[in-house]
């Protein structure tokens, strides 16, 4: 009989092996010029890969066999958990998570050797080799700090099982997309070292650099937007956002990683801002790194974190100093070769994407100052302090309103030097309409609901302002603009829908300061009404799971007479963990969120806690349609990527 | 001139990366060694003289002898995560600290089964039973441990099961601190 802990044991260590050759052999024979080592890469790159897909896939099946003789299993499983949660089991733990990580990191590099075709050897061969040194570095981590093979005997008859908040499929599904995200950031990185140990930046660097950046820009912006949702429906305080530190660490390389995605326009289109562009990489990188592993150390406590150990934590501070160090070290020196040729006018679509990189960055470094103060507080000056959402709330949201006011106006100002005025007076009846938004909305909220409306309005509007001008609607005939919308590259589209997305988020979010809540002790039977619904508690029962007990409150909303929908709220008390969770019902018709969850109970009557909660889905819609976005503009890319590329290099090529 | 300046610049990130890791890395060693949580709440008591109180066997004028400095350790029989700091309180008995137990909400019998069995460090114990001296120090929960030093005044406080790590790396350099 196979013994599949052991093989993937063994795969882990073989991929340690294959990524340190892929460490060394490229970056060796990129810097001596030696072909076969250079050639040595993709090949390496796959063979990490298969080695730790092995490793996962074994750990994946010990966890859905049952096999109890792995520590692992024995304390995240249970035999009577369902199929779909021994499978993402095996990631929704410390030891699980980290080979999940390791594996996208590979992929990463597998990435890279398969579909970098385009590359000039040496640079793909570099990006490889330091993709190859970061991974080989966190499997050393994953094989002797953090293993997930490790053996227990004699094995226990069951498991433990699983924190039952995590037996969700919201959240079974979060990690490995918004891994993908964290992690994808690590080939931007990548090329950014590669860039500065060849000492040279290009429009080519910038073109390659930016399919990789948006891809996974888009993963990491799903990802935060399915942690969202999550946290509002699985946690049941009907919030959506509490800038937690496990929030504002996926929320730092995000913000970081847009502004990325920005300033490497400016490099493919203008050859500027190449210093900057290079460091954002590094930065997002780090970020994403700092975020995943410093929440795991328990340094930053969290509702979201898992069992934490600061032994481990010194383990990973050392790594992060090795990646993060060597590489700001290796920008330090090697940057202030990285000259920019191309310069513009301060109103301009460079000037504009500039403004964009600057306020984005300023919220990074706001968030990142409130997340990590009260530990410095604490650590220097001995004080204990708390920082929350006021604090947040009331440092972004000035920093926030001038990128939306900028987001509609930039992709409509033209290169190296633009007039602001056409371009205010193309957006008129944007500007005209948002206004009327917010007039309409100051007459049912408050001040800053109104602004938000009024931002949301306005930032769709422009994006659709600028799909408008570029076929020409209405300023020629009907058909003349069809065939300019076929031939419109599919990039344009991206940034008009992400653009698009970000205001139904914002609207969403405004629309969620508006919501109404009522707690309540209610008998069955009874009725309480709330926002304009009647809600009727029909009956409280008992009801069996499988790994859970619950019970159930069917409530009947109605309104003026008319029924609604009925939601049954559970509470369900799993006996293995011992830990009773809530489990909210929603009922959504897209315009509104009605939300219902069950508290204790007293004397034959239930405590309710209803929500009515208005646009509350288009916070999450939004999400969506950013990433659907970047897919869009991926796709364009895609296809866009060899030709010019190779254009360029020969262009290069004959001036050199 | 111009040069040196960017060439200062571009060091400022690594510059910020480090000083980052080595406050990071300070946490770490502080929280292994228990000098350092994060999450912990302080206790109130810290810096103050502990209040006036009297148990058979133990009296707040007993804390305040100015002959030596004492931890003080809040147990219970009943309370699993006492049994895990067990071998952490033996190396502090061991070591030649003087160790007072206030038993919390529990009966005598039970509590010297439990020393009988767990081990009996404490150079004297007293009883908690309603627990009111635990309300007067803030105690959140058993166990809970407290420096004094000999005037009686609060020096360090954990909440939480001791580890070997704590005792070794706070609790005997602050007795021999406030010695």
């Amino acid at each position: 009989m196979l013994d599949f802990p052991e093989i993937g044991h063994f795969a882990l260590a073989l991929a340690v092996a294959f990524a340190l050759a892929q460490a060394v052999l490229p970056l060796y024979g990129a810097w001596r010029r030696d072909a076969r080592l250079i050639q040595s890469a993709p090949p390496l790159a796959l063979g990490q890969l298969i080695a730790l897909a092995t490793a996962f896939g074994c750990l994946v099946w010990s966890s859905v066999s049952d096999d109890f003789s792995v520590l692992n299993v024995a304390e995240n499983s249970h035999t009577l958990k369902p199929l779909l949660y021994k499978i993402t089991g095996a990631w929704g733990n410390h030891e699980g998570s980290t080979l999940l990580w390791c594996l996208i990191l590979a992929g990463c590099g597998g990435a890279v050797a398969l579909f970098g075709t385009e590359l000039p050897q040496a640079l793909r061969a570099r990006v490889i080799g330091v993709l190859g040194a970061t991974a080989c570095g966190f499997e050393l981590f994953a094989l002797t700090a953090s293993n997930p093979f490790v053996r227990l005997w004699p094995p226990p008859l069951d498991g433990r099982d699983m924190n039952p908040l995590l037996q969700d499929p919201g959240l079974a599904f979060h990690p490995p997309i918004l891994y993908i995200g964290y992690v994808g950031f690590a080939v931007p990185f990548a090329f950014a070292v590669a860039a500065l140990l060849e000492g040279r930046v290009d429009a080519a660097w910038g073109r390659w650099v930016r399919p990789w950046t948006l891809g996974a820009w888009c993963c990491l912006t799903g990802g935060i937007a399915l942690g969202s949702w999550w946290a509002y429906y699985e946690l049941g305080w009907g919030g959506f956002w509490f800038w937690d530190p496990v929030e504002n660490a996926s929320l730092l390389p995000w913000l970081t990683g847009t502004a990325l995605l920005h300033s490497a326009i400016v490099v493919e289109k203008r050859e500027a801002l190449k210093t900057w562009t290079v460091l954002l990489a590094i930065a997002t990188f780090s970020l994403s790194l700092s975020g995943t592993f410093l929440v795991r150390s328990g340094i930053l406590n969290s509702v979201h974190s898992f069992a934490n150990d600061p032994a481990r934590g010194v383990f990973i501070l050392a790594l992060l100093a090795l990646v993060i160090g060597g590489s700001l070290l290796l920008f330090a020196f090697r940057a202030p070769r990285l000259a920019a040729s191309g310069i513009f006018a301060p109103v301009s679509r460079e000037g504009a994407l500039v403004l964009n990189n600057v306020l984005l960055c300023s919220i990074a470094a706001v968030v990142l100052t409130g997340t990590i103060y009260p530990l410095f507080a604490d650590l220097l000056l001995g004080e204990k302090i708390s920082v929350g959402p006021p604090f947040f709330n009331a440092t972004v949201l000035p920093l926030a309103v001038p990128v939306f006011a900028a987001m509609s106006l930039g992709p409509m100002l033209s290169w190296k030097r633009a007039a602001l005025r056409p371009v205010l007076f193309r957006l008129w009846w944007a500007a005209l309409a948002a206004l009327a938004i917010g007039l309409f909305a100051a007459t049912r909220a408050r001040l800053l609901p109104t602004l938000a409306f009024g931002a949301a309005a306005w930032i769709v509007l422009g994006a659709a302002t600028d799909l408008v001008e570029r076929v020409r609607l209405f300023r020629q005939p009907l058909r003349a603009s069809a065939q300019r919308l076929a031939g419109l590259r599919r990039a344009s589209f991206g940034t008009t829908i992400a653009h698009a997305g970000m205001g139904i988020t914002i609207a969403g979010v405004a629309g969620m300061s508006l919501a109404s809540e009522r707690i309540a002790l209610v008998h069955p039977g009874e009725t309480v009404s709330l926002a304009g619904y009647q809600w009727t508690l029909r009956d409280l029962h008992d009801a069996p799971g499988p790994n859970y007990a619950a019970r159930v409150a069917t409530i009947a909303i109605s309104r003026d007479g008319h029924p609604v929908v009925t939601l049954a709220p559970e509470r369900r008390a799993f006996p293995v963990q011992r830990i009773t969770t809530t489990e909210a019902k929603i009922s959504t018709n897209l315009v509104r969120d009605l939300y219902a969850v069950l508290g204790d109970e007293r004397d034959g009557a239930a405590v309710l806690r209803l929500h009515v909660n208005p646009l509350a889905p288009w916070i999450w819609l939004g999400g969506l349609v950013m990433a659907m976005g970047g897919l869009v503009s991926l796709s364009d890319r895609g296809l866009r990527v060899g030709a010019p590329a190779r254009r360029a290099v020969a262009a290069d090529a004959a001036r050199a | 001139m111009m040069a040196t300046r960017r060439r200062l610049l571009l060091l400022a990130p690594l510059g910020v990366a480090m000083a980052g890791g080595a406050g990071f890395y300070a946490m770490l060693r502080g929280m292994t060694a228990g000098t350092f949580d994060p999450r912990g709440v302080p206790s109130m008591l810290v810096g103050h003289r502990v209040p006036p109180f009297a148990l058979p066997g133990l009296t707040d004028a007993d804390l305040a002898a100015g002959t030596q400095p004492v931890v003080v350790n809040f147990f219970a029989s009943w309370c699993v995560p006492c049994i895990e700091e067990a071998p952490a309180l033996a190396m502090l008995h061991d070591a030649g600290a003087t160790l007072y137990g206030i038993a919390y909400k529990d009966q005598a019998s039970k509590t010297a089964a439990f020393l009988d069995r767990h081990g009996h460090p404490y150079a004297r114990v007293a009883a908690d039973a309603p627990g009111r001296v635990a309300i007067d120090w803030g105690v959140t929960g058993v166990p809970e441990t407290y420096v004094i030093d000999k005037a009686g005044i609060v020096r360090w406080h954990f909440a939480g099961p001791l580890t070997p790590a704590q005792v070794d790396g706070a609790i005997l350099p602050l007795l021999k601190r406030y010695a």
